[in-house]
């Protein structure tokens, strides 16, 4: 099984631990090509310590990861990161299209600085998240949703195989959900493969063809039509079963434990 | 007074400026990052590195001292981080533990220095509170050699710093070696530091660290620029407080250079177009007179459409209609500038129709 | 020992647990750097008062010290609450600034008296002892002795008033307000206090050295204890301790004794770093040295565990898959192995592993626990 590399992303028994606290145990995963795959599970599950650790932002106690069939340092040009929106200081001084062109620094190499290539290439991925007419606005003036596009945009100058994203939806209004959605969608028609964490357990049939269910180790992880079962959701959540509603899908957000 | 023709004056000028720059220029990242206070700590750290480069070196060269000051600023850098990383000691009072006790120590052996009878030692005293009239064509020469590798480094890796300091784990997820560039830009602070001692002084020398970064930030909205103006203002304060100081008997360089820098915070602060508080300040009174002229505006109006056209309302009864908010005299006075109202008779007041048509268009759709 | 020496010992002692005090909540509510601030600008404090009643011994001058240091953070919090400047650069900002101000005074101002920028930050422990205190002719000691003294009692009397509040608005400041405790008060009550202690102290050791009095022994106790009243306690031993053996390591060098005080303060705190017991680096070090085969143990308990009953566990749970999939060494992966065997949590059929009931139990167990 070690040569299956028709996946996209193969974890294998990862361990991490922080200090001597894990955070995952022995998670094993395989993500296939071209699918929009959401990873669920309560606070403290993992999640975002499950996509740091394929990107090898954290060094896990044990397991491997590879992407697209190689360690992730081989192939780190075919990957795009989108952190959360929460990680960075806003009042930074720089510009929208600046934040954008910093996708292109992995590509370009040390010394040399974005080019008039670089700037056509970002003004079209800002054109592409709807915020052509803020390229020159300074970032601190942006709504968290247009924030979110931001990272989105810089994501896309990427031009990358694989996108994993940490909360994409975060926090931001019903238009720029709509419009990461769709952006989401189209990365999947192009055969890109994305991985979002995610929060709202009541849209992930709808936006996800995939789903992991997490909780320190792997619950499930399959097509949303075998994974996101009703006792996959009481196993991730240890919530007792009143709370989801009819059809085995949980009623509100709100009503999960977080 | 013959500022270029003065050969000291020169030189006092050119080592503050460089000083300034440097210092500027390294700040704005250092303020950008949360490592105001980290300045700190490596200044007054320098003292012991200074002191000890002369005890064991016997050494009075000012590139010796220097690099005694930067190899205990970067001890003491070191030294904040264990102790914030591997203890439950809070970053603050590591920050305090490793100013003053490093600075103890300094001050330690600098009194333990002095007592010797060798005379050398005199040159020490200035790495407090710095000293500008005392600067050499030597000295400039050090801060130039130690400065200039300074900026040439943050050119080259301007892009990479740039993502170190505004989003590191996405710098890290395109492979780029983000702790060893934190490494390199804080020994980049650290030398920035050591460059501006000998005339700033330890105490003191934080200052030139935070303030002329804090300014800038004022000002613009592009990291570029921030940096080119912080150490542009850092040069500025530099210069103008050192030859003060040089010139006027009994004003000790470093809290001279500090004053002249801290003029500049205060009008960066209270000035500077669009984040300026006395922008802030205006544009709050503006929008303020713009509601005052709208309730009043919507009050005619309403008034007008309730007791048919051509009825003129007195001040008084704008005023209880909530228009005015106190001000409804000086709002009907604007109105009839424009010529959007109109008086009748000593306190009786109309729309005209310009007015009437300006407040249609404005809040009429509203109804 | 002299009488001079005993009593430049009493002073510094005493200074050293005034500063303890107020300085343990600064560290626990991370507000050490306001001392550094205000140890700093109330330099300003003295020089104007000095400027305004014309004697280094007038109470007035501990007043305007303290209303300066007062200031300070009312300046900070002024600067920081534009949004213009984070906390930190405030911080860095307005002390410069006050304490600059304060030098340039000194400097033009005041050459007749000995307020002069060498004393402003050694201070001047050594001759303390000769400004004495005197009374209808009677010799009542240092006057120093005498001003640390009611400073010191001040505290501890504020302490034992507000103990209760204190302690509630450095742990809970969101309980405190729900319970009226108002956290703001207290926050400037004891910025109060910190002020009027850091003046009392800048005589003695001057402005910078007043942050390692109040910041290095707190922080010391702090990785030694988790209660607050013991904290205290040891904060005001570590801090005389600094004190006593700062004087004698002064006397020893014959240098200054402010600077060696602090450096007494600092080599007490390097100790503690790494010897305090379970805390320290040495205990942590211990402990991770035991855990370092207890945690891949339980790992390969839970490997088996994911694997048990299913149809890849046949190729899974084999010793010489260890390292493809955990990514171990060979030889590290044997060890493991052994050791978990020994405690009896695996059982090996030829190369194929399998949990006793044992390791099933804890391997469940692990796992709940984290989840």
């Amino acid at each position: 099984m070690s040569t299956r590399d028709g996946h996209a992303i193969e974890v294998t028994d990862l361990t991490v631990a922080y200090g001597d606290h894990p955070v995952l145990w022995d998670v094993d995963l395989e993500v296939p090509h071209g699918v929009l795959m959401g990873v669920v599970g309560p606070n403290g599950a993992g999640k975002t310590t499950l996509v740091k650790a394929i990107l090898g932002l954290v060094r896990p106690a044990a397991g491997r990861v590879s992407v697209l069939g190689r360690p992730y340092a081989d192939v780190r040009r075919a990957v795009a990161y989108v952190p959360q929106r929460g990680s960075v200081d806003w009042d930074f001084p720089t510009s929208v299209l600046d934040v954008v062109q910093m996708g292109r620094y992995g590509a370009l190499g040390w010394v040399r600085r974005p080019g008039r290539a670089e700037r056509e290439r970002s003004l079209e991925a800002v054109r592409k998240v709807g915020l052509e007419e803020l390229a020159g606005r300074q970032i601190s003036q942006l709504s968290g949703g247009q924030q979110q596009r931001v990272f989105l945009a810089r994501a896309l100058v990427q031009d990358a195989d694989v996108y994993l994203m940490d909360e994409p939806f975060q926090g931001v209004d019903a238009t720029t959900e709509r419009a990461v959605v769709e952006l989401l969608r189209e990365l999947r028609a192009e055969g890109k493969t994305v991985v979002a964490v995610h929060h709202d357990l009541q849209t992930v049939p709808e936006y996800f063809d995939w789903v992991t269910l997490l909780n320190v180790r792997r619950i499930a992880s399959g097509p949303v039509d075998d994974a996101f079962t009703e006792e996959n959701l009481r196993l991730a959540y240890g919530a007792p079963l009143g709370f989801l509603g009819r059809n085995g899908r949980p009623p509100e957000e709100g009503l999960v434990s977080e | 007074m013959d500022f270029l023709g003065d050969y000291t004056l020169r030189i006092v000028a050119l080592g503050a400026g460089t000083l300034g720059i440097v210092a500027g220029a390294l700040g704005a990242f250092a303020v950008l990052r949360r490592q105001s206070l980290l300045g700190d700590a490596i200044s007054h750290a320098a003292l012991p590195g200074v002191v000890l480069a002369f005890v064991l070196t016997g050494t009075k060269a000012p590139l010796g001292l220097l690099l005694g000051a930067a190899f205990a600023g970067w001890a003491a850098t070191l030294a904040v981080m264990a102790i914030a990383r591997m203890s439950r000691i809070k970053y603050d009072a590591a920050l305090g533990i490793v100013l003053s006790v490093f600075f103890g120590i300094g001050l330690l052996l600098l009194t333990d220095v002095q007592k010797q009878p060798d005379a050398t030692q005199a040159g020490l005293d200035r790495f407090l509170f710095g000293q500008a009239a005392g600067l050499l064509r030597s000295d400039v020469i050090t801060m130039m050699a130690l400065g200039l590798p300074v900026l040439v480094a943050l050119a080259l890796l301007w892009k990479e710093f740039k993502l170190l300091a505004f989003d590191p784990g996405f710098g890290a997820s395109l492979g780029l070696p983000m702790r060893a560039l934190d490494v390199v830009l804080t020994g980049l602070l650290v030398v920035a530091i050591v460059v501006g001692l000998q005339t700033v002084g330890v105490v003191l020398m934080s200052a030139m660290v935070v303030a002329p970064a804090a300014a800038a930030r004022q000002w613009t909205d592009r990291l570029g620029t921030m940096v080119v103006l912080s150490a542009g203002f850092g040069a500025l304060a530099g210069v103008v407080g050192a030859v003060i100081s040089s010139r006027v008997e009994r004003m000790p360089a470093g809290p001279t250079i500090v004053l002249c820098v801290t003029v500049l915070v205060l009008v960066s602060l209270f000035l500077a177009p669009r984040r300026g508080l006395l922008w802030a300040r205006v544009r709050a009174r503006r929008a303020r007179a713009r509601l005052r002229v709208q309730a009043v505006l919507e009050a005619l109006l309403d008034l007008d459409a309730r007791h048919g056209d051509g009825h003129a309302h007195s001040e008084a009864v704008l005023e209880v209609a909530g228009a005015g908010r106190g001000g409804a005299g000086r709002t009907l006075a604007e109105l009839e500038r424009r010529g959007w109202a109109e008086r009748r008779g000593d306190d009786a007041w109309l729309l005209t129709p310009a007015g009437r048509a300006e407040a249609e268009e404005r809040y009429g759709g509203r109804r | 020992m002299t009488g001079v020496q005993l009593e430049i010992q009493a002073i510094a002692a005493v200074t050293a647990a005034a500063c303890a005090l107020p300085g343990a909540f600064l560290v626990l509510r991370r507000l050490s750097l306001l001392s550094d601030a205000i140890g700093h600008s109330i330099l300003l404090g003295i020089v104007l008062a000095f400027l305004v009643v014309q004697e280094l011994t007038s109470p007035f001058l501990v007043v305007g010290a303290a209303l300066v240091g007062l200031l300070t953070v009312v300046a900070v919090e002024l600067v920081r609450g534009t949004g213009l400047v984070r906390e930190d650069a405030a911080i860095g900002l307005v002390f410069p600034a006050l304490f600059s101000l304060g030098v340039v005074l000194v400097a033009r101002y005041t050459d007749s008296v000995h307020l002069d920028t060498d004393a402003v930050l050694l201070g001047e422990l050594a001759f303390t002892p000769f400004d004495r205190l005197v009374a209808g002719g009677w010799d009542l000691g240092p006057r120093a002795l005498w001003v640390m003294s009611v400073i010191l009692a001040v505290n501890l009397v504020a302490l034992l008033l507000f103990y209760k509040e204190l302690k509630l608005t450095t742990f809970d400041p969101a309980l405190a307000l729900a319970l009226g405790l108002a956290p703001g008060l207290v926050h400037y009550g004891l910025m109060t206090l910190v002020s009027v202690t850091a003046v009392g102290a800048f005589t003695a050791v001057g402005a910078i050295l007043v942050v390692a009095l109040m910041i290095v022994p707190p922080a010391t106790a702090y990785l030694l204890t988790d209660r607050l009243g013991v904290l205290l306690g040891a904060s005001v031993g570590i801090g005389v301790a600094s004190a006593i053996g700062g004087y004698w390591l002064a006397h020893a060098l014959d240098a200054s004794i402010a600077g060696s005080m602090a450096a007494t303060a600092g080599a007490l705190f390097a100790l503690a770093f790494l010897f305090a017991p379970g805390r320290g680096l040495v205990a942590a070090a211990r402990r991770r040295a035991r855990q370092r085969w207890e945690f891949p143990q339980t790992m390969l308990a839970i490997h088996l565990l994911n694997h048990e009953g299913l149809p890849e566990a046949a190729v899974e749970n084999r010793i010489d898959h260890l390292d493809a999939h955990l990514g171990w060494e060979p030889a590290f992966a044997r060890e493991v192995v052994e050791r978990a065997q020994r405690r009896g949590l695996v059982r090996s059929d030829g190369a194929a592993l399998e949990l006793t009931d044992r390791g099933r139990a804890g391997a469940r167990s692990s796992l709940a626990r984290t989840a």
